[in-house]
């Protein structure tokens, strides 16, 4: 039984989904190049989903590469590294590529050119042998977040709780992208054995590789790489090129067929989903002890003349890369990062690369991309095509209907926040609405709202303590003249029916001894105090307990 | 700057609502041209007053409202009400009557909705309705089919009886309209005949010849075809044809075979009147119609129902318009209660 065969699974399907041209062959012409030092890096603090940590070095400050810079004790966080050795020449806010366009707080570092790593001591295999929390702990200083768009720091998702299976996802299921196929193509072993290190962390009883059948050179060096395994542990899935088959939702659907519920994360069904250049970050961190602070970037579209993947350190600026590859005079400055269907466009080249910018799309109006989509798309005609294409099977008209009309309340109850934003709806739209911006503005209304409303709820929850806490010193009283009364009560039922009288007396008289003893023992003034503080940690208890159900 | 503020998806197919209204305006085509060919000049001349008046009615709203005249003129959905309209009244109507539901269509159905996208009822089915109550003699002047025809009408004798109400060469009126075979079949069912003797009999069999009569077979036929094609190119929903379809084969087989003396047969029912008009044309003009993919399902199997009974019991002879209007207003129902199951939510 050799593992490489793939076994005759039948492949589930999720709903909708588009068949797009992919523009793959693009960026797949040359082999992953590494873009050459540059003279400066500027380093977001903030690189992912979650806080962003505090910083450890200072202006003037000489860093060696891979030093960490900053690091939150937040477990929504993850770390960062130099990139370089070199000196620190800034920390402040410069701009970075966020949809948002807004500066955020970063490390610059001037290159010294000198490479001086800080001390490493690679684990190895021996990594087996080392308990998975200590292993989670080494990813997460390592600062590995998920590569494959969203950075969710991926320590978190390790949880050894009940996961079967690992899924480790080289579906790139947007067009022009490759970098995880080129990844997947040349560094197969390297992927492999950070699948294993990942898969020994959680105790997963199979890894499923899966790959879209639109890559086949990858396939088959990820197939060669698994050749020599013949407990079935691995397996590599190809799965039919639908797009968006890589959301971590939709590729559990595909492979297992089981729907990762609403609110919940695929822990919860018993999968982790990884991508596989997170995979292969971890096999860095394992067999080199490098931190996350180099990543593959597909730079591609019509504004380069030669699109390709690019080995590229974290803070290297967007511009370098461009050049590398060569661009044209008079190019229009247009940059999408990430994919045509789910990235941002970027108000300049000049940002740096950050640990989840997978793909620089150059020219995109050139490309034929990138529709001005002008403010008076025509309206709605019902046709209901994005229905038939949304692979979260919702009604994206109706949404649309009730976020253009702020219908909140509706639009809650018609799932938007089970909408992926993956642009299936928005592509097919005649009427060429841009639906998922309006999506986009109707859930940061709502948080926005929600957030006021938990505002308004603290300094509600603040007087109801006040009233809460003269309504316990009532409650408490009366409680203490019940328990007395079914003390006297229940005390005859416990000891033999005929000692009633005598059992009565003696308990009343030994509770009288006893709180003789207590009022001897215990001064008044800590008496009253302890009260006091019993009902400060009711009332907070209280306003805990209200403001979770207020959250759940 | 302006891609700059545009947000993703980059990409977007080629598909834009002018041309999918484009290719109904095709798909059209061929069973307009068996109109013409089998009742005459009249049913072109309606075509071009009503899109005449639809897109000049159209033009002045739009202008009224401010709103971008070129662009939603362009967009082509009032040549489609316009053309499906004059396809739906009979070919002699007079000139004023199509005017008259053309602007109640594009004015009051359409715009006093709020235009493109919000009217909740199909607008030439309004328009037809309205007419149809206003004017019920008007609305029975229907050309004889050629063939059967006692003279045919030159385009010169069809234009002056569409816009004078009588020729120049003094055709008598009678000779060259005719009822047509679903409202003689009633007429005959109310007299107590059966519906082979009525088919059979002398007067009426070269009307009711091979399967719906004469004519409408063929121009059924062609709307069929021109359907089929929307749908191969995915101009139009299939469920809603299919059920609706389906729908009226079943109710009517069943009644057929009940009691096939009062109740014709199911094959009459789907290629008579303007049955293939409404499954392909008229009942999938998405605006007005469930959304849903199950709600389409009822929609159209909901037509089908009120279809048979105004035709076979109704005081209406085609019960098209009032059967689409009909389900139009349960629409806002049948689409919540008739939501997909979400992805990863519990089955319900
Ligand atoms: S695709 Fe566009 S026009 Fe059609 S129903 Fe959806 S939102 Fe409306
Ligand atoms: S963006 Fe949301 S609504 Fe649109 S197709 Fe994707 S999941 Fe469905």
């Amino acid at each position: 039984m050799s593992a490489q065969t793939e076994p005759p699974t039948t492949l589930a399907q999720f709903h909708g989904g588009l068949k797009l041209k992919d523009h793959k062959q693009l960026s797949t012409q040359t082999a992953i190049a590494k873009l050459p030092a540059q003279q400066r890096y500027t380093i977001p603090v903030l690189q992912h989903i979650g806080k962003a940590g505090e910083v450890l070095v200072q202006v003037g400050e000489r860093v060696r590469k891979g030093q960490m810079l900053a690091q939150s004790k937040h477990l929504l966080s993850a770390p960062i590294h130099a990139p370089v050795s070199g000196t620190i020449s800034d920390i402040g806010n410069y701009p970075v590529p966020h949809p948002s366009g807004l500066p955020a707080q970063c490390i610059i570092i001037d290159n010294d050119f000198e490479n001086d790593w800080v001390e490493r001591n690679p684990v190895g295999d021996a990594a087996f042998h080392i308990p998975p929390s200590t292993l989670r702990r080494m990813i997460r200083d390592a600062g590995i977040v998920g590569l494959g768009g969203a950075g969710f720091p991926t320590a978190i998702k390790q949880t050894e709780i009940d996961i079967k299976t690992l899924i480790i996802n080289g579906v790139e299921c947007e067009p022009y992208i490759t970098c995880d196929d080129m990844l997947m193509r040349e560094r197969a072993r390297e992927i492999i054995a950070g699948s294993e290190v990942i898969g020994h962390i959680i105790k997963a009883r199979e890894i499923i590789i899966t790959i879209e059948d639109n890559k086949p050179e990858a396939i088959a060096a990820m197939q060669a790489a698994i050749a020599d395994d013949t407990t079935g542990y691995f397996r590599v899935q190809a799965v039919p090129t639908i797009y968006p088959s890589g959301g971590e939702k939709q590729i559990i659907k595909v492979v297992l067929d089981k729907e990762v519920p609403s609110n919940s994360l695929p822990n919860d069904i018993g999968v982790l989903c990884q991508n596989v250049g997170t995979a292969y970050a971890i096999y860095r961190t394992m067999y080199h002890d490098e931190p996350l602070i180099s990543r593959v970037v597909t730079i591609t579209g019509h504004g380069v003349r030669q699109p390709q993947n690019l080995e590229v350190a974290v803070g290297t600026a967007m511009q370098a890369c461009l050049e590398f590859c060569g661009t044209y005079p008079q190019a229009n400055t247009d940059i999408v990062m990430g994919g045509p269907m789910m990235g941002f466009n970027l108000h300049s080249s000049k940002l740096p690369v950050v640990k989840v910018t997978n793909c620089l799309l150059t020219n995109t109006s050139a490309s034929n991309l990138a529709q001005p989509q002008s403010a008076s798309h025509l309206p709605c005609i019902r046709c209901g095509r994005c229905v038939d294409v949304c692979p979260a099977n919702l009604l994206p008209q109706q949404l649309y209907w009730y976020s253009g009309a702020r219908d909140f309340e509706r639009v809650v109850d018609y799932h938007l926040f089970d909408c992926i934003e993956c642009g299936c709806c928005a592509y097919v739209c005649p009427s060429q609405i841009p639906l998922v911006q309006y999506y986009r503005h109707a859930k940061s209304e709502i948080w926005e709202r929600e957030r006021e409303r938990k505002e308004a709820d603290i300094a509600r929850q603040r007087h109801e303590a006040h009233q809460a806490r003269l309504e316990k010193q009532k409650r408490d009283r009366e409680e203490k003249l019940r328990q007395k009364r079914e003390a006297l009560k229940a005390r005859p039922a416990d000891t033999a029916a005929n000692d009633i009288g005598k059992n009565a007396i003696a308990a009343a008289l030994a509770r009288v001894e006893a709180k003789k003893k207590q009022l001897d023992l215990a001064p008044k003034n800590t008496d009253n105090l302890s009260a006091e503080q019993q009902q400060l940690i009711d009332a907070v208890e209280k306003r805990r307990k209200q403001s979770h159900q207020q959250e759940t | 700057m302006l891609f700059a503020k545009a947000s993703s998806p980059y990409m977007h197919d080629d598909s834009s609502v002018q041309s999918i209204m484009r290719k109904v305006l095709y798909a059209l085509i061929p069973g307009s041209l068996a109109a013409i060919w089998f009742f005459g000049w009249g049913v072109l001349v309606n075509i071009l007053i009503a899109a005449i008046t639809c897109l000049a009615a159209e033009a002045w709203v739009l202008w009224l409202r401010k709103r971008d005249i070129r662009n939603t003129l362009l967009d082509g959905s009032a040549l489609v009400t316009a053309c499906l309209l004059a396809l739906a009244l009979p070919p002699l109507a007079p000139w004023w009557l199509t005017v008259i539901a053309s602007l109640f269509a594009i004015l009051v159905a359409k715009h006093l909705y709020g235009g493109l996208g919000f009217n909740p009822f199909n607008p030439a089915m309004v328009g037809y309705i309205v007419v149809m109550i206003s004017f019920p003699r008007e609305m029975t002047f229907w050309t004889a089919p050629v063939g059967i025809a006692h003279s045919e009408l030159s385009f010169l004798d069809t234009l002056q009886i569409i816009f004078s109400g009588h020729t120049s060469t003094g055709i008598d009126f009678d000779s060259i309209t005719m009822a047509t075979p679903i409202d003689t079949l009633k007429t005959q069912l109310g007299l107590e005949h059966d519906v082979e003797t009525t088919r059979q009999s002398t007067q009426y069999s070269p009307l009711f010849d091979t399967i719906s009569g004469v004519g409408w077979q063929w121009v059924n036929a062609w709307f069929l075809l021109g359907g089929l094609w929307l749908a191969k190119h995915k101009i139009i929903d299939w469920r809603i044809p299919t059920s609706f379809l389906l729908a009226l084969t079943l109710i009517a087989n069943f009644f057929a075979v009940y009691d096939y003396a009062s109740y014709s047969s199911a094959l009459f029912h789907v290629f008579s009147g303007g049955t293939m008009l409404a499954a392909f044309f008229i009942a999938t003009d998405p605006v007005s119609a469930s959304t849903t993919p199950r709600g389409r399902w009822i929609y159209g199997a909901g037509i089908a129902l009120l279809v048979y009974v105004i035709r076979s019991w109704g005081g209406y002879p085609d019960g098209i318009a009032f059967a689409v209007v009909l389900m139009n207003i349960a629409v806002p129902l049948i689409d919540y209660y008739t939501q997909p199951h979400t992805f990863g939510k519990p089955q319900k």
